[in-house]
């Protein structure tokens, strides 16, 4: 699904990922551990595409090129970021704003647009699911919401548009107990053979509920291990330190 | 990497000029040009001393200059003060003798005035530069008694009505782009609703500028006689040229007891282009009168388009228990200039005002909100609600908000409440991550931004501003 050979990755001048290969097949769950600052959310943005940074490498994800692809046609294409910071905009409703990009993506794969009512019972039905409340969704996009509303909305969203890959970025921190579990039964019941996901996070405690097939250990740009289930564990107690 | 997406501009839609042969007035502001528009228009004597009592008037006012957008020099000598099609000099009677050119510009700006293709349930009266050329649903008017004509067909058929009203809003000393209109103005809409008549359809003014080195001084009257409603619409366009126009339009509202008048704008004129060169000079004079008890005016503009937007529709609120409202979006792009707000003057008593203000800046704009609260010594138990919102696109634009109060009155109240918030790539970015391109993301989010005012207007024109907002906005991210 997703193939990453010999990624570097520049902003502001500064060389960020030096040289990443990722392999990543359909149905399969891949973690990404590592040190504050060394590239997670970085290599996050570049698969998403986001502006600004200098590419060398290939990407490529289903046989197509991602290079090529602009930011809102690769989620066309189903890739799927959960942001480490969720975004705020003011004035606009979190309803409205799901739908219009549901509408978009499904333009995209050439379905059906769906018209505000079938929507309302979609969305309401699926923020059940995550215990949100259906409030939530026509207040103002993440105006105001709490650190963990915001990331359990994100959820909601990757639930809504049914991605092919999704980016988890740190979506387990600033969970209480009870949401990581809600999360992490999110992500499990939307898991099957077709779709894939990556997950960056700092802690065991999310690969606990979320079964990795892969660990990598990203540092200083590069990933310099990678392991089953268990490396997690091995982390918990050693630390980045001893790796190299 | 992908930013020249973001740097895409939509060409002015608008910008087409219609080659047609014109009757123009000699260049030049004096009293033969005031003498030869008068005589033109075949106006009465009294219609002519009333504007040469304003151009000596104006003799001794001085052009203003608070304001925040600075222009440069107008010469008013080296302007045209009338410029109409030959083909409308003489008025055609019927629509079929209307200049076959003349119906399809206004074709192409998608208001249609033949009989078969119009809009359903408005009734439209299309002002190319300085005349009116046409006025639908005529007789279906009539018949409810409703005056909707040109002004100048005003002044000959119902010179009482604009004898008692013309001026009473806007004295014609005001100040000097208001005199001056008063002095040189061609033409524009007159409506009349009588007593306890609710006008069955929306009524509209389409203002087109065609010709070049024309200014178009617009004059609009509207009374809402006792007890009558009435919802008015304006539109316009311009022709994209390097030079800078001067628009300079009065418009006088008056509502008498229990009467109601919406005034909505859609104002797109020739914006000028990316690096500010051309565009119109909008220096506007609205305002309107809440003269009998229980009276209401509410204004809503949608100001996207012009060099410089200069103007504060206002109400003054004399009958007890009337109601000002202003709901304003006024966005700015690229070059372009807005200083624009409202004045509520509150003179009767239990007086109500609300201003809903919405200014959008982008690229290198600046936008102004300017407005005053006036609350008189009289007026008691009047309130106001003040609402002010700014939203910025980049680093570069400008945004700034000066509300004048003046309570004197301690039995009431004023409230104003003020935000700023910027659109930037982080939004946008995330909006893309959703799978929305830059044109639906800016589009949703500045929709967000104004929903108060857009849900304001007419059904028909709403979703019409949606998208004029949007694509006034296009390619103003990064
Ligand atoms: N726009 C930028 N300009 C310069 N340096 C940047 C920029 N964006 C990120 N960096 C740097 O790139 C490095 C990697 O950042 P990144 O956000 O990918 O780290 P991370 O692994 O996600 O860290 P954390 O675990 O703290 O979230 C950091 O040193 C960061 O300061
Ligand atoms: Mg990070």
């Amino acid at each position: 699904m997703l193939k990453i050979t010999n990624l570097k990755a520049t902003i502001n001048e500064k060389l960020i990922l030096k040289g990443l290969d990722l392999n990543i097949k359909p149905g399969e769950v891949h973690a990404i551990m590592g040190p504050n600052g060394s590239g997670k959310s970085t290599l996050a943005n570049v698969l998403s595409g986001k502006n600004g940074y200098e590419i060398e490498g290939e990407i490529s994800f289903n046989g197509m090129d991602l290079n090529d692809l602009k930011i809102e046609e690769r989620a066309q294409k189903g890739i799927f970021l959960a942001f480490q910071y969720p975004l705020e905009i003011p004035g606009v409703n979190t309803n409205n704003f799901l739908r219009t990009s549901l509408n978009s993506v499904r333009k995209a794969r050439g379905e059906k647009e769906l018209d505000t009512l079938t929507f309302l019972k979609l969305i309401k039905e699926k923020a059940k699911e995550l215990n949100i409340d259906e409030k939530f969704l026509s207040r103002q996009l993440n105006v105001g919401f709490s650190g963990g509303e915001k990331k359990k909305n994100e959820i909601l969203q990757m639930k809504l548009l049914e991605p092919k890959l999704s980016i988890l970025d740190e979506t387990d921190s600033g969970l209480d107990i009870d949401a990581l579990r809600i999360v992490a039964d999110g992500v499990n019941s939307y898991k099957n053979k077709e779709n894939a996901f990556l997950i960056i996070t700092h802690y065991q405690r999310l690969l606990d509920y979320i079964k990795p097939d892969f660990i990598h250990v990203l540092s200083a740009g590069k990933i310099i291990k990678t392991g089953n289930a268990d490396l997690g564990e091995q982390l918990e107690k050693t630390g980045y330190a001893n790796l190299s | 990497m992908k930013n020249q997406d973001l740097n895409i501009n939509k060409e002015y839609k608008y910008g087409f000029t219609t080659d047609i042969e014109s009757i123009r007035a000699p260049k030049g502001l004096n009293e033969d040009t005031i003498k030869f528009i008068s005589n033109i228009k075949k106006e009465p004597k009294w219609m002519l001393d009333w504007r040469l009592t304003a151009y000596n008037r104006l003799q001794s006012l001085k052009e203003p200059n608070w304001q925040k957008p600075k222009y440069p020099k107008i010469n008013y000598q080296d302007l045209y003060y009338y410029s109409a099609p030959k083909s409308a000099s003489e008025k055609p009677k019927s629509l079929e003798e209307i200049d076959p050119k003349i119906l399809e510009t206004y074709k192409k700006l998608g208001i249609p005035l033949v009989e078969q293709q119009r809009l359903n349930g408005i009734a439209v009266d299309a002002v190319f530069d300085s005349v009116s050329v046409a006025t639908t649903f005529k007789d279906e008017l009539t018949k409810k008694g409703i005056i909707f004509c040109s002004i100048s067909e005003a002044i000959q058929k119902h010179p009482d009505l604009v004898k008692k009203y013309l001026g009473s809003v806007i004295p014609l000393s005001d100040h000097y782009f208001a005199t001056l209109n008063s002095a040189v103005f061609t033409d524009g809409s007159f409506v009349y609703i009588p007593p306890n008549t609710r006008c069955p359809m929306e009524l509209s003014t389409y203002f087109r500028i065609n010709a070049s080195e024309t200014g178009q001084f617009e004059r609009t009257l509207i009374i809402a006689d006792k007890g009558s409603y009435v919802s008015y619409l304006e539109g316009c366009t311009a022709p994209m040229r390097d030079e800078n126009q001067l628009h300079a339009a009065n418009v006088e509202l008056i509502a008498l007891d229990d009467a109601e008048i919406k005034y909505s704008t859609v104002q797109n004129w020739y914006p000028g282009d990316k690096n500010g060169v051309g565009g119109i000079y909008n220096f506007v004079t609205k305002r309107g009168a809440c003269r009998g008890k229980n009276s209401k005016i509410s204004w809503t503009q949608v100001e996207t388009g012009s060099a410089i937007t200069w103007k504060y529709p206002s109400c003054i609120l004399q009958g007890d228990n009337s109601v000002g409202e202003f709901y304003s979006i006024a966005i700015t792009n690229n070059y372009q200039k807005a200083d624009t707000g409202t004045k509520m003057i509150h003179l009767g008593k239990n007086t109500k005002s609300k201003i809903i203000s919405k200014g959008i800046s982008a690229g290198n704009a600046d936008n102004t909100y300017r407005g005053l609260v006036d609350i008189n010594k009289k007026a008691t138990n009047s309130r106001n609600y003040t609402q002010c919102d700014s939203l910025l696109m980049g680093n570069k634009c400008g945004a700034h908000t000066v509300p004048y109060i003046k309570n004197k009155n301690s039995t009431s109240t004023i409230e104003h409440e003020a935000t700023t918030t910027k659109i930037n790539e982080e939004q946008l970015y995330y909006c893309n991550q959703r799978g929305l391109d830059q044109e639906e993301a800016v589009s949703l989010i500045v929709n967000g931004f104004c929903k108060e005012v857009l849900q304001q207007l007419p059904m028909e024109f709403a979703v019409e501003a949606q998208k004029l907002v949007a694509i006034s906005l296009e390619g103003s991210v990064g």
